[in-house]
């Protein structure tokens, strides 16, 4: 029997399962690709988690020499009476429920405008998206002085003969005056998403509703709305996640104030753990603000799911 | 256009979303008894660069730009290295138990800020050997308050592995197959072969990592605090002292700070906005 008969089916059969169990020498190559991200991972991403979650269990200040200090269920106890707290929970509920339908849905109508073949309209896009671009902290700035008793919105009040209004000093309207200045710092992010979405809807759609004689309404409903559903969804979720951990803003803007009505959970964290050294109660915050995010964005994926 | 109504919409949103910028600009070149008056105008009546040099003297601006510079650079540079051969060792390596941990890099995603910062500050409090600790990570302040420190929480973001995992996925594990035939190792494979072909996925990583510094303000106020250390948007904060606002200097720093990126975004707008716009599709 001749070695080249043996070798020819041999290798023929065996080719296809090389590719699905790559030799070991191939397997410990992939590790050691993986291995400096996951050791990155482990130690500031997942062991962080863990020690987070068990900071949330003890009393600890970073001034103390001594070690954290067990309490159990302590600090999440005293966080359900805490007004302070529940105030924060729903400074941060109040202030998501009032930037989300504005950030999505202007930023939704700016993408049907700017999704338009228009000479120059790579640069009515980049003027739309410049907020996104600028850090929280300079645009935060601008706002302060917008809002101020010299700035701008009042002098347009004045000229409407209005009474000026001290818009962040005002426990009724700052947080609504913080609010309209993050729906600005977050159209333009929005608006590209969305104008991938709408591009990533084939044109032969438009068409045959079209030959069948449907409106621009119902293009729009029937096309645009259901194409542009998992765009929706991720933006919805990003906002979510992102406007729940509001904290550069409310930082410049308000301080918190006035009487706590600008103090997100997020800020309420931070001063408790870096102003007040109370790092446990700080990290028990954390905790339950994590399961409110995961809680909105789950029912919003779940709701958008089933609106079909 | 057919309709001149989209275009006047168009124009009248474009305007309003810019006039922050155009007061922003604005009040850099007005001399301080311009910026505190009852009747601002929309255009300096006497233009001055006295805003600049005390952004850039007071504000130790121009330090706080290099320190950015310095971060970014190393977060950017450190993300397209490691999150990238990361996500191809995922993608056309595979490994025991490499799915799992996969899984458990995507789920950290979705964790917010608040609960990792706490942990995240005593780490890098307690890295050993830096900043007068011990080899326990004992006695001084680790990395608090250096460049480095700023940089840790930064290095490897789990979605850029993810990103990567994806892109690789989508290319043919054919094109590997034939370099191994011709006897090429596995870091040429990845080398010559699959990165080329992902010019793309570096700028979208970069431009997320870059966006990940460039967006965070909580993580600097935390870790930084002497004027050697902070970073631009820190620097820029500091501008509001007790509830005074120097407007006009706090002004011009923010047009410096803004120009260098806003140079960048509009040269390479395309990609920049691609960039973006990648988890959304992908995602």
């Amino acid at each position: 029997m001749s070695v080249a008969t043996q070798a020819g089916p041999a290798t023929a059969r065996s080719r296809p399962a090389v590719r699905r169990r790559p030799s070991r020498r191939r397997r410990l190559i992939g590790l050691a690709f993986a291995a400096p991200a996951i050791a990155y991972l482990a130690v500031f991403q997942m062991f962080p988690m863990l020690y987070g979650l068990y900071l949330s269990f003890t009393s600890y200040s970073p001034l103390d020499r001594g070690a954290p200090r067990f309490v159990g269920l302590g600090n999440y106890a005293a966080l359900a009476g805490s007004a302070e707290f529940l105030q924060s929970v729903g400074v941060t509920v109040q202030f998501v429920a009032e930037v989300l339908p504005f950030a999505v849905g202007i930023a939704l109508g700016l993408a049907l405008l700017a999704n338009r073949r228009v000479r120059g309209i790579g640069l009515w896009r980049a003027g739309l998206f410049l907020p996104r671009i600028v850090p929280l902290t300079a645009v935060s700035l601008v706002w302060l002085w917008l809002y101020s008793p010299d700035g701008w919105f009042n002098s347009l009040l004045a000229d409407a003969g209005l009474r000026p209004h001290t818009w962040l000093l005002d426990e009724d309207t700052a947080l609504h005056a913080v609010a309209v200045m993050r729906v600005w710092k977050a159209l333009g992010g929005n608006m590209v998403l969305f104008l991938a979405g709408l591009q990533a809807i084939p044109k032969t759609l438009y068409e045959a509703a079209a030959l069948d004689g449907a409106g621009a309404w119902a293009r729009f409903r029937h096309v645009t709305l259901p194409g542009l559903r998992p765009v929706m969804v991720y933006v919805i979720t990003v906002n979510i996640v992102y406007l729940a951990q509001s904290f550069a803003e409310i930082f410049i803007l308000t301080g918190g104030g006035p009487l706590g009505s600008t103090t997100t959970t997020n800020f309420l964290i931070y001063q408790q753990a870096f102003q007040n050294n109370q790092f446990g109660s700080a990290s028990a915050m954390a905790f339950v603000l994590f399961a409110l995010i995961f809680a909105f964005s789950f029912v919003a994926m779940r709701g958008m799911g089933r609106r079909s | 256009m057919r309709r001149p109504g989209a275009l006047v919409a168009l124009a009248t949103a474009t305007i309003l979303v810019l006039m922050p910028f155009w007061w922003m600009v604005s009040m850099a070149f007005k001399p301080e008894a311009e910026v505190f008056t009852q009747e601002p105008r929309l255009l300096p009546a006497q233009p001055t660069l006295g805003n600049f040099s005390v952004a850039l003297d007071d504000g130790n601006l121009g330090r706080a730009m290099l320190n950015f510079a310095i971060v970014a650079l190393i977060v950017v540079v450190a993300n397209c290295v490691f999150a990238l051969l990361a996500g191809y060792a995922f993608a056309k390596l595979p490994f025991p138990g490499g799915g799992a941990v996969f899984l458990a890099i995507v789920s950290t995603t979705m964790v917010p800020v608040a609960v990792t910062l706490i942990p995240l500050f005593l780490i890098t409090k307690g890295i050993p050997l830096a900043g007068g600790n011990d080899l326990l990570g004992q006695g001084g302040s680790g990395l608090l308050d250096t460049l480095a420190g700023l940089t840790l929480p930064h290095l490897i973001g789990p979605l850029n592995v993810f990103l990567a995992r994806q892109f690789f996925l989508g290319l043919a594990d054919e094109l590997g197959e034939a370099g191994r035939v011709d006897g090429a190792g596995e870091l040429t494979v990845f080398w010559r072969i699959y990165l080329p072909l992902a010019k793309p996925l570096v700028a979208t990583v970069a431009v997320f990592a870059f966006t990940a510094v460039w967006d965070d303000f909580l993580w600097p106020l935390v870790v930084t605090g002497s004027a050697e250390t902070q970073t631009v948007q820190l620097a820029l904060s500091r501008f509001l002292t007790g509830g005074n606002v120097a407007y006009g200097p706090a002004m011009a720093g923010s047009v410096l700070v803004i120009l260098p990126i806003l140079a960048v975004f509009l040269f390479n707008q395309r990609s920049f906005i691609a960039g973006l716009s990648e988890g959304g599709v992908k995602g």
